[in-house]
């Protein structure tokens, strides 16, 4: 029975296959002119990879696979510059040639994105990533309107949602990278008081964050965490400069921060415009995707930092296997999707790299979560006897259990970052 | 006796009349001679083939039929508002506010999208959209306008203020209406079914945009050319003080101009939001109303040079994403021969009205002799 319900579901597969096959050469050769027609060939498709369990394609051979991504940024920018790393580390471990990658920079979060994601299409592309949040919406359309080409979104929320076989999305758990630098930071600050240089109670922290949304809180709230976890007294200030990406905004909004008496400045926004404000007021601070070392020499302690070569890589091998590709991807260090980069030998406090260890291996084994419930409070109350309060808090009872919350667990939620909370000991600024 | 010497000086003199087709010849020459001058600049600084590049350019606008028909979307775009922009110009009144304007005229497009989206058939909301967002641009140019006409400010000023007052109101939308929370994303409106979004019109997407276009173009030019109106505004333009002499009501002329010319730049912005991104946000205008000035200007007002310039400017701007993504090198590459190409276009029209002579005048006692 089982064998017979495999053989079928193959079969299905192959003709789902070789029908997207005709309708890409089809489209290629006429774009447009055939829209009726390509139109109600789709529907039926995807109506079949509903029904089939295992919705594989007929594998693409990795000669005939072509890969296109559209970067917000460009190599000029942290984040992409991470996200190109990432396809390079693809393109060498599955011997993907540079002529069969197509990156596009500088694309907008707006109907651009949607342009150059059909041009993509257009240009043979069987696999299409996009690397910024706002450019979801129109990499959805594409992804409606382009069954037979796979669509993978970094950082969004809507694949599961759209019910769509070909969308997916894909993240990272920077929040364990984010809470391991925290770990760095807190060593930092427990020096300072030691030698005097504060007391305990001007241990704070500032944030210099993009949004106030639940990837940007998800992420300062771990880096609090693992703060805390070696600091107690920690406070931190979280400001907003409303941009992913805009130097002056950030390096100015790192100077308040200093200014309000902050003594470490650690940021989830793209650029060096932080720490090159902490090197000139000479105030430490942990940086976000790549090495701040040479931006702030003396001030600089680590970066929280993501590998998307782990992704990159495995979805292009799905697609030379013709396995299906995960709706929801999320790793961290397990599977060396996220990491913290070079410690500043110079300045971090002694036994850090000791301290640094035993988290990584904790967060790896399972024993360390970085959202225990235990180690943090909302409100003065527990997250459980909030939830078990009702109100506002009752819509995060899905992902507490067994002592913390499951963010970005990709079974069961989705891989996009949850939790939103504000936690009690940081004081978010919302209103500009 | 002072010796003789003498010294060779060039000269700007005035042209009589350089007939049409000389001055057309003189315009293409100096796109031949900016194209060389880009290719050195392009070989100079990233070792490229030019014509390679320029080939990637072409590619980026027209090599496909979807790459060819985002070319004309943003080409249309930019001549509705360069058109919107010619009756005020004409008047010598400098709306430098056409990119709030079109905010103003993209923001209740939005609107309308996510608000009656779910009530109206398809077609009356597009002429609502269409009608609220000439409604919001004229709104936006009515302050500055009154001002001019009752007190004489500067509208240079004025206009260009508001563009700023538009983006906070937009972003103060954006936050209302974002999704999720805290993101600064609307988001596209409306995605699962398409209400108000502009249709495929014989299976293209952007043929309804082009309509209104010509349409509206059409009448701008019956308006400036055959009607009284016309007439009377372009006399504001020339001289207020014989305008008032011939007993026009300088006033009302302002007044009446200014609106048509903000009400056009309103609808760009329904073209925008309800035909290309069915999402708002403070970008939406993109510096188009600015560039729509270049375009405005450098065409002298005439409806066919219009359309030459805004399809360059449009064919740089797409054919950039390509030369990017094609030899590795970002988008500034095609600002750079954006940047020469304007160079040598307006240069050259200082040679269309003067000619530079070279005579040799003689130098005697420290004072010159011609």
């Amino acid at each position: 029975m089982r064998k017979k319900f495999v053989s079928v579901s193959l079969a299905m597969a192959l003709c789902a296959g070789i029908l997207a096959g005709c309708r890409s050469t089809d489209n290629g050769a006429a774009a447009g002119t055939v829209a009726p027609a390509s139109e109600a060939a789709t529907g039926q498709t995807a109506g079949e990879a509903d029904t089939t369990e295992a919705s594989g394609r007929t594998p693409i051979s990795a000669a005939d696979v072509k890969v296109g991504i559209i970067y917000i940024g460009d190599e000029n920018e942290g984040y992409t510059a991470a996200h190109m790393a990432g396809i390079d580390a693809m393109q060498k471990e599955l011997g993907i040639s540079d002529d069969q990658v197509i990156e596009m920079t500088g694309i907008p979060e707006d109907e651009s994105s949607y342009d150059a994601v059909t041009d993509l299409v257009g240009q043979g592309c069987n696999i299409v990533f996009a690397n910024s949040f706002g450019q979801e919406d129109f990499v959805l359309q594409a992804a409606k309107e382009h069954p037979e080409v796979e669509f993978c979104h970094a950082t969004g929320y809507q694949a599961k949602l759209s019910g769509l076989p070909n969308m997916h999305n894909y993240f990272t758990a920077v929040y364990e990278s984010r809470y391991v630098s925290g770990v760095v930071a807190g060593m930092k600050l427990n020096e300072m008081i030691a030698d005097g240089t504060i007391t305990e109670d001007e241990a704070k922290l500032g944030y210099v964050g993009a949004y106030p949304y639940a990837e940007v809180i998800s992420g300062f709230t771990s880096f609090f965490l693992g703060v805390r976890s070696q600091c107690p007294s920690a406070t931190m200030e979280v400001k907003y400069t409303n941009s992913w990406s805009d130097m002056a905004a950030e390096n100015a909004t790192a100077s308040e921060l200093i200014s309000d008496g902050c003594v470490l400045i650690s940021q989830h926004a793209d650029t060096t415009g932080a720490p090159a404000a902490c090197e000139k007021a000479g105030v430490y601070c942990v940086g976000y995707n790549i090495d701040m070392i040479p931006t702030a020499p003396n001030e600089a302690l680590t970066s929280a930092s993501i590998d998307w070569g782990p992704y990159y890589t495995y979805a292009v091998r799905c697609l030379i296997d013709g396995a299906p590709i995960a709706t929801d991807w999320c790793q961290g260090f397990n599977d060396g999707a996220v990491k913290i980069t070079a410690l500043n030998d110079a300045i971090v406090a002694e036994g850090t790299e000791e301290k640094v260890k035993e988290a990584e291996d904790g967060i790896s084994n399972g024993t360390l979560h970085v959202f225990d419930t235990s180690t943090f409070t909302v409100g003065g109350k527990s997250l459980e006897d909030q939830i078990a309060d009702g109100g506002d808090y009752a819509k995060y009872a899905n992902y507490v259990s067994d002592g913390y919350f499951h963010e970005s667990d990709a079974a069961e939620h989705g891989c996009s970052p949850a939790f939103d909370i504000i936690i009690d000991g940081i004081d978010s600024i919302t209103e500009q | 006796m002072a010796a003789k010497r003498t010294k060779r000086v060039i000269h700007m003199v005035k042209r009589g009349n350089m007939t049409k087709f000389t001055a057309i010849l003189v315009r293409i020459l100096a796109v031949i001679l900016a194209m060389i001058v880009c290719g050195f600049v392009v070989v100079g600084v990233t070792g490229d083939n030019p014509v390679g590049v320029y080939r990637g350019i072409w590619d980026g606008a027209f090599g496909t039929g979807q790459r060819g028909w985002v070319t004309v979307r943003e080409t249309v775009t930019l001549l509705l508002i360069a058109v919107g922009l010619v009756p005020a110009f004409k008047m010598r009144y400098w709306n430098l506010g056409a990119e709030g304007q079109i905010l103003m005229g993209g923001l209740v497009s939005a609107a309308v999208l996510l608000y009656l989206g779910p009530i109206f058939e398809d077609w009356l909301l597009i002429l609502i959209m269409l009608a609220a967002s000439m409604a919001a641009g004229l709104l936006w140019g009515l302050l500055p306008a009154v001002f001019k006409a009752y007190f004489n400010t500067n509208e240079t000023l004025f206009t260009l203020m508001m563009n700023y007052v538009a983006m906070q109101i937009v972003t103060f939308f954006v936050i209302l209406w974002e999704s999720p929370k805290g993101s600064n994303h609307v988001g596209i409106i409306n995605a699962a079914h398409n209400e108000g979004w502009f249709p495929q019109i014989l299976g293209q997407p952007y043929l309804l945009d082009i309509i209104i276009v010509a349409v509206v173009m059409a009448l701008v030019f019956i308006y400036m050319t055959r009607t009284k109106q016309g007439y009377e505004l372009t006399v504001v333009g020339e001289s207020v003080n014989t305008a008032r002499y011939a007993g026009i009501n300088v006033r009302a002329v302002i007044i009446r101009t200014v609106l048509l010319s903000s009400a056009i730049c309103g609808l760009a912005g329904a073209m925008i939001v309800g035909g290309a991104s069915h999402t708002i946000s403070t970008s939406t205008a993109g510096g188009r109303g600015f560039t729509a000035i270049i375009v405005a200007w450098m065409s002298q007002f005439s409806p066919v040079a219009m359309i030459a310039v805004s399809l360059m400017l449009s064919f740089m701007d797409q054919g950039a994403v390509q030369t990017a993504s094609q030899f590795g090198l970002n988008e500034n590459v095609s600002d750079i021969i954006t940047g020469i190409l304007l160079f040598f276009l307006i240069g050259c029209e200082f040679f269309v009205r003067y000619r530079l002579e070279v005579t040799t005048v003689e130098i005697e006692d420290g004072k010159e002799r011609a």
